[in-house]
């Protein structure tokens, strides 16, 4: 038999995955030297390696950390947002689904509102609520989708959606107790941004995002099996119910350490995977790779807009993703139908 | 290969099978029948290890079903289901090389992996449209790639509920040729089956389930007779012959076409 034709299909994959992985460190030096200081991206190499200028000072104590912030969040929500997907079976599925990031927002509420004055607590103690109100969140969603040790995927959904709603009310009824000065504080939370960035704070993500990373990648294989339905990828080798734990555990974990870091940063959880998908295919053993990638450079670029385009005022980088996200999504809704038609 | 012994499942106290005991060597094809509601699908998700049963016991190549983790198992039996809803943009191709997933757990694909996608394919006369989106495919062409992923598995045992669905005359007789064929080259096939004539052609044995009971287990030519047929399904049957000898039975449809002669009164 001659060498299979179809094996070459797979190059399409690794070609894109290359171009990304090629294309990210550049839009981190740009990102990186675009600034109310502006540093030429192609002579960070030679400054970092230097060690001397100001511009060494201005790179590493404000830019780099910033710029790391934005590509660890990226790439969590991209990863999460994929595996979501991928779990429901959903192209829409979104990383919120599973309520973490309903929750974060409640536990961030909870500690701007009810404990007052934390002031200089606030920079470490503020993601740690938002992190815990996440993880308890999605715990109640698992356990009400939950018995006799299965996990129903619908009732999982519909328990999202429950816990989703019940944190919005309840994030209501504390904003009526809340003073102007609280509300500012919440909302500018809620639209997310990577100004808080600093070397101690990514320190501090990094176990929970490493973990997450680690433990999402592997599940491409399930991941794919599930495509044809949850049955089918039983009759696959997959360990459904260990599967569906590690998924939504993980995700959890990275969208909580996302949303404790930076806020409600909206879109590219939904947005990166489909991305990977038009240019290069649905195949999750790429697919979460190249979300990565992917995620990581939105966000990096949206950070971009947000902290240049009204200088020196900085916009929320949520409200830039979904300025951009939102009318993406719609014209992939509109291609969608074309094709459902065609 | 498989052997089944007393099976017992019942849901909501409403017992849906009910002391159902079979074997199925290797090299053989056993086709498994019944009107809508007798039990197939839900044999056959005993049998796949899906679901466990209340009472007897599966064995797989000489060990009980239930000691498999789903791996090993993906490794010994492969199942095509009946449902199909993709939602990612796979094309043919991709769809049938998921059969090589259980194979991929420790090891990077590689070129006899695609060959044996590719051969499964054009086994079932999938792979002139392998290229092509598997969503826009229609439902016979999804049938067979969906036949040829179960077949890239590569599996001893094969598990099939109703792999002629959706597909044409042509198209029904050479998919069942080919899980003959497979039966004769070693493999163990279960198909369950509507067509009784089909069934009677391609089989070794035949299992004829009714109310969650077997009927009947044997050769065809004893489990397809017009008697027995006309108790289960509720309309006579007569019984002729396929030039092959094999029996051929046709339902006899006389009393619904009186009746269709009548003014359709409501």
């Amino acid at each position: 038999m001659q060498p299979s034709s179809f094996y070459k299909a797979s190059s399409r994959y690794r070609s894109t995955l290359l171009a990304l992985g090629l294309l990210l460190p550049l839009v981190v030096l740009i990102s990186a030297g675009i600034g109310a200081y502006y540093i030429p991206p192609q002579e960070i190499p030679r400054i970092l390696w230097e060690r001397s200028e100001q511009a060494y000072a201005v790179l590493v104590s404000v830019r780099f950390p910033r710029v790391l912030l934005a590509l660890l969040v990226g790439a969590l929500l991209a990863l999460s947002g994929a595996v979501m997907q991928g779990l429901f079976r959903n192209p829409l599925a979104d990383p919120g689904l599973i309520g973490v990031s309903a929750g974060a927002a409640l536990g961030a509420a909870v500690f701007i509102i009810l404990i007052p004055g934390a002031g200089i607590l606030e920079v470490y103690a503020l993601p740690l609520a938002a992190f815990v109100g996440g993880l308890l969140a999605t715990l109640a969603v698992w356990f009400m989708a939950s018995s006799d040790g299965r996990v129903q995927t619908l009732t999982l959904l519909l328990a999202g959606i429950a816990i989703n709603a019940l944190a919005g009310a309840l994030i209501g009824l504390l904003i009526t107790r809340a003073t102007d000065e609280q509300l500012r504080s919440l909302t500018f939370w809620t639209l997310g941004g990577y100004s808080g960035a600093t070397w101690g704070g990514l320190a501090a993500m990094a176990p929970t995002a490493l973990l997450a990373f680690w433990g999402l990648m592997r599940l491409a294989r399930p991941l794919n099996a599930l495509v044809l339905g949850e049955s089918e990828a039983f009759h696959l080798g997959v360990h459904l119910e260990r599967f569906k734990r590690q998924a939504v555990a993980l995700a959890a974990l990275a969208v909580g350490t996302a949303v404790a870091a930076a806020g409600g940063v909206g879109f590219i959880g939904l947005v990166a995977p489909h991305l990977f998908r038009l240019m290069a295919g649905p195949d999750h053993r790429y697919l979460l790779a190249g979300s990565v990638l992917l995620g990581a450079g939105l966000s990096v670029l949206a950070d971009l807009i947000a902290r240049t385009v009204a200088s020196p005022a900085e916009l929320p980088v949520g409200v830039v993703t979904s300025l951009l996200g939102a009318p993406f999504f719609i014209w992939l809704l509109l291609r969608f139908k074309q094709g459902a038609a065609r | 290969m498989l052997e089944a012994r007393s099976l017992k499942y019942a849901v909501g106290g409403k017992t849906l099978l009910e002391n159902i005991s079979f074997r199925l060597e290797a090299g053989q094809m056993l086709s498994i029948i019944g009107p809508n509601g007798a039990g197939k699908s839900t044999l056959l998700r005993l049998l796949s290890g899906e679901m466990k049963p209340d009472s007897g016991q599966i064995e797989l190549l000489g060990r009980p079903l239930s000691s498999y983790r789903p791996l090993e198992l993906a490794l010994e039996r492969a199942v095509l289901t009946q449902r199909r809803e993709i939602n990612f943009p796979f094309d043919a191709y991709e769809v049938a090389f998921l059969g090589r997933l259980p194979h991929l757990e420790r090891r990077a694909e590689n070129l006899q992996d695609h060959q044996v996608t590719e051969r499964a394919l054009s086994q079932t006369g999938a792979l002139q449209f392998a290229t092509r989106r598997y969503q826009t495919l229609s439902g016979g062409e999804q049938s067979r790639v969906d036949l040829a992923r179960v077949l890239a598995q590569e599996p001893r045992l094969l598990l099939l509920d109703e792999p002629t669905n959706h597909l044409d005359p042509k198209h029904q007789v050479e998919i069942l040729a080919l899980c003959r064929r497979l039966a004769q080259a070693g493999w163990g096939v279960l198909t369950v089956l509507h067509d009784l004539n089909l069934a009677g052609l391609f089989s070794d044995h035949i299992l004829l389930l009714h109310q969650g009971r077997m009927e009947a287990l044997g050769q065809p030519a004893e489990v397809l007779q017009p008697a027995r047929l006309q108790a289960v399904y509720g309309l006579p049957f007569i019984q002729t012959q396929h030039p092959s000898g094999r029996p051929w039975v046709m339902p006899l449809a006389e009393a619904a076409l009186s009746h269709s002669k009548e003014p359709l009164a409501c």
